[in-house]
């Protein structure tokens, strides 16, 4: 065994067997930690599949980002977590059955399948000889992709927008800063000359 | 990819995983979470299978689908934990039996 297959293989092992605690541990936060694992490993099989730039943006993005979210989430909220595991049992069976059937399905596919020689012949974007994978991917991207890559931007500023708007509340007694009415105050409506008689005060 | 490290590796971890998500769901039905981490894992079977053909065919087009399904993932994460806090908000609970509130 050389030493990609045996990295390949740690790899593999643990990303399902993290995957597996994910869906199966009793305490969310655990599962959140579990998929952290489990997304740090495939990070490792990206990297020995050759897609550094992605298996870095996977670390940055999942584990830096939405598994940190996830995490908040979790302890944010206060939900008995253990009632929710009542009759967990019950669907597990017909799950078992979906589930199997499924992997069956997917492995005779992936056991079975043959690429066509013409498609193997002439990639769409071929990969650049002699050049890192980051800086062929920004070549594209940059470039034939450019549409697609701005819509991927506004996909994401949509969704913080979308977020902030769902999440956002005004408490009613608690006083706020509003621009608008302090610009439009008149030294009129708010200032008043006293003459003070000399002696006498107010 | 290294020489050894066949295409069929890689598509089997990824239907495992894909496997796993899918069963995830059925099993956690109560608990919106677990079901949304879930989901994560399937859209992460489907990006290492993008990648495990990329590498394959010396093809660099799915990578960039791979980077699209990574961003529209963290929106999906995003928005879905944002319903979930506002409605922790209006019901106290975030079980899925709960969830009936668009019932006619």
């Amino acid at each position: 065994m050389t030493l990609p297959l045996f990295f390949f293989y740690v790899f593999g092992t643990i990303t399902v067997a993290s995957a597996l605690m994910v869906i199966a541990s009793r305490n969310p936060v655990h599962s959140v930690l579990f998929l952290i694992l489990c997304f740090v490993n495939s990070a490792g099989l990206f990297m020995l599949a050759g897609a550094e730039f992605l298996a870095l943006i996977l670390v940055v993005v999942y584990v830096g980002a939405v598994a940190v979210l996830f995490l908040f989430v979790v302890m944010m909220l206060d939900v008995d977590f253990g009632s929710m595991r009542q009759g967990i049992l019950q669907y597990a069976p017909i799950g078992l059955v979906v589930g199997i059937i499924l992997l069956l399905e997917l492995l005779l596919v992936a056991g079975s399948f043959v690429i066509s020689p013409e498609i193997a012949a002439s990639p769409a974007v071929p990969m650049g000889i002699g050049i890192d994978n980051t800086r062929a991917l920004g070549q594209i991207l940059y470039t034939r992709y450019i549409y697609v890559f701005q819509g991927a931007g506004a996909v994401l500023l949509v969704a913080m927008i979308g977020a902030i708007v769902l999440t956002l509340r005004h408490k009613p007694n608690v006083k706020r800063q509003d621009p608008a009415t302090q610009v439009a105050r008149r030294a009129s409506e708010t200032m008043e000359v006293v003459k003070v008689k000399s002696g006498q005060g107010l | 990819m290294g020489l050894e490290i066949g295409l069929g590796h890689y598509l089997t971890v990824a239907a495992i995983l894909f496997t796993l998500g899918v069963f995830g769901i059925f099993l956690n039905r109560k608990n919106v979470i677990i079901i949304l981490m879930s989901v994560e894992l399937i859209l992460l079977a489907v990006n290492l299978n993008l990648v495990a053909f990329s590498a394959h065919l010396g093809d660099l087009q799915g990578q960039v689908f791979a980077l699209l399904i990574l961003t529209v993932a963290a929106a999906e994460a995003a928005i879905g934990l944002a319903i979930l806090v506002i409605f922790y908000r209006n019901r106290g609970s975030i079980a899925v039996d709960d969830i009936n509130m668009m019932k006619g």
